[in-house]
């Protein structure tokens, strides 16, 4: 906006009050309101409604559910304990979503090495193997606590003890795993990731 | 480095057709964009009382902004403490306290959105969309304002200055380039990324909390309460208006916010897109193109080397696991969707432009990672916050003008302009200011016992102090998150931080641009110092990286040096 010298001949014919610039508090009262309507109530509501009526599944959560009975989200990580599942990341939040965090812990931090440890040990332990063949997703808290993926790697270490408990050929398993590697997007975007919950779920439907 | 590439020449891009449409938008004419906006800005105006034409100057325009930011974060004070008592509030959450409710307020009006509080559980819809979505638009919107004032102002020369009535210098009208930038650059391109983040699955619901019964029965939480809410716009105008404040606690590493590796390129670029695109906006608006490509030079080097050693850094391995894992980055605090260095560039962007939005737990980045994120809100200036980031480089460029014009023995002049003691000082306070506040405050607040509440021992506690008043002083909002900073010390010192990082580098360079643009511009000739060079350019960004280190470097071999020796030895 670049305003005009004020022309003399106008200024006299249409003199200005003083505050019609907006200076005053009253222009910064009526702004306020007004600005915080639109900004804060017509944008955000226009913009939920219509993203919810475009994409009615995203737009509650991205539910899972078998029967009708809601199981959890694609987007929420669970946690799994049971050896015939597979198992996720460590969460610093207990997979509750509303107490979502990491860790925060510092690579200097003794309570971090003291944590991984002690899961490395348990995951060495229950899948028997060595403590340094483990992929770091499996020993490193996520950022929001519930990350719901694992690296392929991470998968595929476990294929033996669910197969095992499961009563399931390996490879049936490992096909499963396989199947739901989701790659980078365009071969680019983002890493190889398997999506917990979707796999224990394909896992079950087979046992059933 | 596929992703990396792919992001900035994406960013780059989009960029540059941006900025010229927003050079258009402030211009006098700007055509076609006219006939679909002018009639809603006139309903706006007209209720507002403001005639948009006329001109303010700097200590009106100054004022029109601080009275606005005063009356808007009143209510938004109101609405946080009283939001137990108010409607949309499906999970029954109560209201603030004082103190918590005034560094939020003061975050939030500041386009800093430090937060203190998460967002899922102490924040009822209503109070995210209008106390926080409302500042989020505004506050960006305020700061493009203050950038095109002083471009306007100092930068675009004229014949005769324009003058307001009592006929001081003019820098234009606060509410018609507020306005402006709310209606043609923030809400259109918010709604777009929004409906893209909707599409990639962030809720867009007013129904509350949903519940699930999960899957293994041997654990023990057998039921998930999934928070949603329109989350949605919330998270659109977070990325694109350097705010950073997100729906949930852990803001874009919660899958909730950031579905998908799509949905992450999405933001990762909305970061960088508008700050980007007002230094092409800059050039187009001026007439000073090769200024401006210098200066995106400038920005593009300190960006690309400061996010590749952070890349680096983070595709080391955590010392932490030396022994327990096999080889691999360090994915402590990170999202596997995401991988190390798509966290890492975002760690870079989100610090580099003072949006402070995090895809991971910068906390546990690895030191040098957490180091160079210091060093890019020390600076303040790669591409920078909506506005803010490239006045602040502005700044540098004037002392650089005057530290170059004396080295070569001339006197300073900016575009035909003397630069003189009055500048000086004023482009001196702007900046002296930073170090001074951010150190005076960490020393303060390590020396006295109880205060810091830094959730990690050593050299780290140290920086999570740092990092904390360095992010409230950028108006960045990313911290060291493990710091218990929801005590009154932290909220009252921090808001403190907030204000003055926020306003004195507004209004000390809109001073300065006017008192500028009254004076007489000297004809050019061959012994004029050319400001649009890459031997100058290359003298603004020493200035740059020294004015940092000068200030900084103690402090940082205190912290993520000494923590990264450690670690190594």
């Amino acid at each position: 906006m670049v305003t005009k010298i004020p022309d003399p001949a106008t200024q006299e014919t249409l003199p200005l009050p003083a505050t019609s610039a907006g200076t005053g508090w009253s222009h910064a009262l009526r702004g306020a309101l007004l600005l915080m309507l639109i900004c804060g109530g017509l944008y955000p509501a226009v913009t939920a409604t219509l993203g919810g009526m475009l994409f009615p599944h995203q737009s509650t959560g991205s539910l899972v559910s078998i029967n009708g009975k809601v199981i959890g989200s694609e987007l929420v990580g669970q946690p799994f304990s049971a050896p015939g599942y597979f198992h996720g990341r460590p969460s610093a939040a207990g997979y509750d979503p509303f107490s979502v965090s990491g860790s925060n812990w510092a690579p200097s931090n003794p309570d971090l090495r003291q944590r991984a440890a002690a899961d490395a040990a348990r995951i060495a332990e229950a899948n028997n193997i060595a403590a340094n063949t483990i992929p770091v997703d499996l020993i490193a808290a996520s950022g929001s606590g519930i990350d719901p993926h694992i690296t392929p790697e991470a998968a595929r270490l476990q294929i033996d003890r669910v197969a095992r408990t499961r009563n399931l050929p390996r490879n049936q398993v490992a096909g499963i795993v396989n199947e739901h590697v989701e790659p980078p997007v365009l071969s680019i975007l983002g890493q190889p990731h398997v999506n917990v919950l979707k796999l224990n779920l394909a896992l079950d439907t087979i046992n059933q | 480095m596929n992703e990396v590439l792919l992001i900035y020449a994406t960013a780059l891009l989009l960029a540059w057709p941006l900025g010229r449409y927003l050079a258009e938008t402030f211009s006098p004419t700007s055509g076609m964009v006219d006939r679909i906006f002018t009639p809603v800005e006139g309903v706006i105006y007209r209720i507002l009382g403001v005639q948009p034409e006329s001109p303010m100057n700097w200590k009106q325009y100054g004022k029109a902004i601080l009275k606005l930011h005063v009356i808007i974060a009143l209510v938004a004070l109101i609405i946080l403490m009283q939001q137990g008592r108010l409607p949309l509030n499906p999970d029954d959450i109560g209201g603030m306290s004082w103190d918590l409710a005034l560094h939020t307020v003061a975050s939030f009006i500041t386009n800093t959105n430090q937060q203190h509080y998460s967002g899922q559980a102490q924040l009822s819809y209503f109070g995210h969309m209008f106390a926080i979505v409302s500042m989020q638009v505004i506050t960006p919107a305020a700061g493009l304002a203050a950038l095109v004032a002083i471009l306007r102002t100092a930068f675009l020369l004229r014949k005769e200055p324009e003058l307001t009535a009592d006929g001081s210098i003019s820098v234009g009208n606060f509410y018609a380039d507020l306005v402006r930038s709310i209606t043609r650059l923030m809400l259109p391109l918010a709604f777009i990324t929004a409906l893209l983040l909707a599409w990639q699955g962030v809720p867009n619901t007013f129904e509350g909390a949903q519940t699930a019964n999960t899957l293994d029965s041997t654990v023990e939480l057998t039921e998930q309460r999934i928070p949603v809410g329109p989350v949605a716009p919330m998270v659109a105008i977070k990325q694109i208006g350097t705010n950073g404040g997100g729906w949930y606690g852990p803001n874009s590493s919660v899958p909730l916010e950031n579905p998908t590796p799509v949905s992450n390129y999405i933001q990762t670029v909305s970061i960088v897109l508008i700050p980007m695109a007002l230094v092409f906006m800059a050039g187009y608006l001026t007439g000073q193109r090769r200024l401006a490509i210098s200066i995106f030079g400038v920005m593009l080097t300190m960006s690309v080397v400061l996010a590749g050693i952070n890349i680096w850094s983070e595709n080391q391995p955590n010392a932490a696991f030396g022994g327990l894992t096999a080889d691999g980055p360090n994915l402590e605090g990170k999202e596997v969707r995401f991988g190390a260095t798509a966290t890492a560039l975002w760690g870079s962007f989100t610090t580099q432009t003072s949006n402070g939005s995090v895809n991971g737990m910068h906390d546990s980045f690895n030191p040098l990672g957490g180091g160079t994120e210091l060093m890019d809100m020390f600076i303040n200036a790669t591409f920078g916050g909506v506005g803010v980031g490239l006045v602040n480089f502005l700044l540098f460029l004037l002392l650089a003008v005057f530290l170059g014009s004396l080295m070569v023995g001339r006197s300073p002049e900016l575009l035909g302009r003397a630069l003189e003691a009055k500048e000086i000082k004023l482009v001196s306070i702007a900046l002296l200011i930073q170090p001074l506040l951010i150190l005076g405050l960490t020393a303060l607040t390590v020396a006295i016992p109880g205060l810091a509440a830094n959730s990690n021992p050593g050299f780290h506690g140290l920086s999570q102090v740092l990092y904390e008043y360095t992010s409230a002083f950028a108006n960045n909002g990313s911290g060291f998150e493990g710091l218990g900073d929801d005590t009154v010390w932290w909220n009252v010192s921090c808001a403190v931080a907030l204000i003055l990082g926020r306003f004195i580098p507004i209004l000390a360079p809109l001073a300065a641009a006017a008192h500028l643009a009254g004076k007489r511009v000297a004809p050019t000739t061959s012994g004029t110092l050319n400001i649009a060079t890459p031997t100058f350019a290359l003298l603004t960004l020493g200035v740059i990286v020294m004015f940092a280190l000068l200030s900084f470097f103690p402090v940082l071999v205190l912290g993520p040096v000494a923590e990264y020796l450690t670690l190594a030895g």
